[in-house]
């Protein structure tokens, strides 16, 4: 999509809505560098939310919207949850349609961007919550993997299902007592980044949302990644702090507290050799240009 | 972008892409015999499919698969295989949703297990085109032809037709994408046949010229949103009307349901042009009318041809259209009749029941003869029923089992 696309009409510009006209005079679309530090001074691809204050999801959506590479030609993918109620909002083409078959639309979806956009880049990012990728959807998941179809899968890991109330999901930790876990859940949390290595992803993360700088990081090579070479994945921790008996404010802390280095969301982080290569290749490319311009100045 | 701007401009299998009217109606045709699901593969061959899902199931694994052949020979944009039904008609729907034009087959136990993406489909406004040969559904298993699960299909919002003959699959493949891609109509279509009768039997088809195929599909038509970020990406709500429980939030999921059947209801005009009528009708002042669709037409024929024998008169009305429901076009040419047939493959008699909803006096309907779980229907028996009905001593064996 180029610019000029959302641009509005002079004589209409005054009835849009303030949000729209900020969204043309101030997001970022285009940007190169864009980034986590854009917000604050930016309009971001996201307008409000109706998830609970403090919701660490809600900073886990504005950290990955503010890191999408290429957010004019970037199509999301969700699913039924917490997200899906979030994804009105967003500034970005993003599907709806059911509950766990996120990556089969994403698969069909990539695909026909590819057959019609043959020469422009597409990316296409799932968003969705563990109980959409690791139990009901998990079919499809580990298929569009098999399959080597080119987008990123990023999980919003809040180790139940939050949406529905705080039921036991196949994320959550063992012993934990939840509904439908009422005498605490009696299997081990599902180790899907490992079963996402040997299912043919070639970039695995694992973490917290607590650093922006850091999703930032993990998003952008995540879909650079899944644009050149195959699947990528993404496991977030997004604490549920309503069904965990945290407070408001308490969300951030609980991120810090679990990604310690012998917590489950101890940062991890798998990259296939073609991936390593790509990457490699980006940050040469990077670091020639920014002598070139320090050479420019000088 | 006007879709008749490709019109006379080839594509990269050589091509011309033609005004569908020129090319279904006017164009020479080639008499060939073929296998139903060989008629599939000719008439996707000419309809310019972006992307096509397949999943193996009897009977439309040889259709799905003939079509791999043709993606194989690049007439088709992207070809897989999916991992399950309910996966297939999620990845077409993200296809559609993508701005391509999607084709895709099933069959009984998969219509079943892909069910949840029809009204999706319907409500997502996507013009998907999904085959369906149907056989039994039920436990214990039957592969055999069974025309139960177009009962289901029915209520999702799709427009459902369903074919006689191989000749309305190939001509109505065609022309289905032209009814269900008019803005105005803009939903999936199930085409449903009578699995194996149509799909594994060979007959004579008049083919569209090989060189001659349909315009692109033109996603910028479409009444909703393409989701290709080539258009605004605007907030489609203020809040997510899922979460609230309130009258605006209701209103708007109520209007948006009653958008779906009216929109399945504007596609008469164009499926009348089309289709020359929901409904085709022979000799209808004829006391007796035989009123079915699908195969169960074809057997009906020849029942009409056993009494014309003994000089027993009936007449023949063959549904096209099940959504929308030719509901006047029954009405009207019912309206003579004292007894109404309605022979069914399937063992809960979903037809007549719709057509006793439909016209005046329903205790004209006669609901039967009816076979299920893949026994053939021979003509025979619905003979025997119309004697029946009419108080005629009857002498045929089947008369007697």
């Amino acid at each position: 999509m180029s610019k000029e696309r959302i641009t509005i009409s002079p004589d209409l510009y005054d009835i849009m809505p303030s949000d729209y006209q900020d969204l043309v005079s101030k997001a970022t679309y285009g940007k190169e560098d864009r980034g986590w530090k854009d917000i604050g001074t930016s309009k971001e691809l996201i307008e409000q939310h109706s998830l609970c204050a403090g919701c660490p999801e809600s900073m886990a959506f504005r950290y990955i919207l503010a890191s999408l590479p290429n957010p004019e030609d970037t199509v999301m993918v969700g699913s039924t949850g917490c997200t899906s109620l979030v994804f009105p909002m967003v500034a970005v083409h993003n599907i709806h349609s059911l509950f766990g078959n996120q990556n089969a639309i994403a698969s069909g979806l990539k695909r026909a961007l590819s057959v019609r956009f043959p020469d422009r880049i597409k990316d296409v990012v799932v968003l969705a919550g563990d109980g959409a990728t690791v139990d009901i959807g998990l079919d499809m998941t580990l298929q569009a993997w098999f399959r080597q179809e080119k987008f990123t899968t990023i999980c919003f890991d809040n180790e139940l299902y939050a949406n529905t109330g705080g039921q036991e999901s196949g994320l959550m930790q063992k012993g934990f007592v939840a509904k439908m876990a009422p005498v605490g859940k009696l299997f081990d949390k599902v180790r899907l980044p490992e079963i996402a290595r040997e299912s043919g992803c070639h970039y695995v993360v694992n973490c917290t949302v607590s650093k922006p700088s850091l999703v930032e990081k993990v998003v952008r090579n995540a879909v650079l990644i899944a644009r050149e070479i195959g699947p990528t994945y993404l496991q977030l921790y997004t604490p549920c702090i309503l069904e965990i008996g945290k407070n408001s404010m308490e969300g951030l802390q609980e991120m810090r507290d679990s990604e310690k280095p012998a917590e489950r969301f101890a940062f991890k982080e798998y990259i296939s050799e073609p991936a390593r290569q790509l990457l490699a290749e980006r940050d040469a490319k990077a670091k020639e240009k920014k002598a070139a311009a320090k050479q420019l100045v000088s | 972008m006007e879709p008749t701007s490709v019109i006379g401009t080839k594509n990269k299998k050589n091509q011309v892409f033609t005004d569908p009217r020129i090319m279904m109606r006017e164009a020479p045709r080639t008499p060939s015999f073929y296998t139903g699901s060989e008629v599939i593969k000719e008439a996707i061959r000419r309809a310019s499919i972006d992307v096509m899902i397949a999943y193996p199931i009897t009977p439309q694994s040889e259709a799905a698969a003939l079509i791999g052949e043709l993606f194989a020979e690049g007439y088709i944009g992207d070809y897989f295989r999916g991992e399950s039904e309910f996966a297939v008609m999620s990845q077409c729907a993200g296809a559609a949703f993508g701005g391509a034009r999607v084709f895709t087959t099933t069959a009984g136990p998969g219509t079943m297990r892909a069910m949840e993406n029809f009204p999706m489909w319907a409500g997502a406004r996507l013009p998907i085109q999904c085959i369906v040969t149907c056989r039994g559904i039920n436990s214990p298993l039957s592969i055999q032809p069974d025309t139960i699960e177009i009962s289901y299909l029915m209520q999702t919002g799709m427009l459902v037709w369903h074919a006689e003959t191989a000749q309305d699959f190939y001509d109505w493949i065609l022309m289905g994408y032209m009814v269900s891609e008019e803005p105005d109509v803009h939903l999936p279509l199930a085409l449903c046949c009578d699995g194996f009768f149509v799909t594994h039997t060979k007959d004579v088809v008049d083919l569209t010229p090989t060189d001659m195929c349909l315009p692109p599909y033109d996603p910028y038509r479409s009444p909703v949103p393409c989701m290709d970020m080539e258009c605004p990406p605007v907030r489609m709500m203020r809040d997510p009307f899922i979460m609230k429980s309130n009258y605006i939030s209701y209103a708007t999921h109520a209007s948006w349901q009653q958008e779906i059947w009216a929109a399945a209801e504007r596609s008469r005009k164009h499926t009348i042009a089309w289709l020359n009528g929901l409904i085709e009708t022979e000799d209808i002042d004829a006391d007796v009318l035989i009123v079915t669709s699908g195969t169960a037409v074809s057997q009906g024929r020849e029942a009409i041809r056993l009494l014309a024998d003994e000089g027993i008169r009936v007449g023949l009305v063959k549904i096209k259209t099940l959504r929308p429901w030719p509901e006047e076009e029954i009405k009207e040419a019912t309206k003579h009749a004292t007894h109404i047939i309605v022979p069914e493959f399937n063992v809960i008699g979903w037809m007549a029941k719709e057509i006793k909803a439909t016209i005046p006096r329903s205790e004209r309907v006669v609901a039967g003869p009816r076979v299920c779980g893949g026994m053939t229907m021979p003509p025979e028996i619905i003979v025997e029923e119309i004697k029946r009905a009419l108080g005629v001593r009857s002498t045929t064996l089947a008369a007697r089992g």
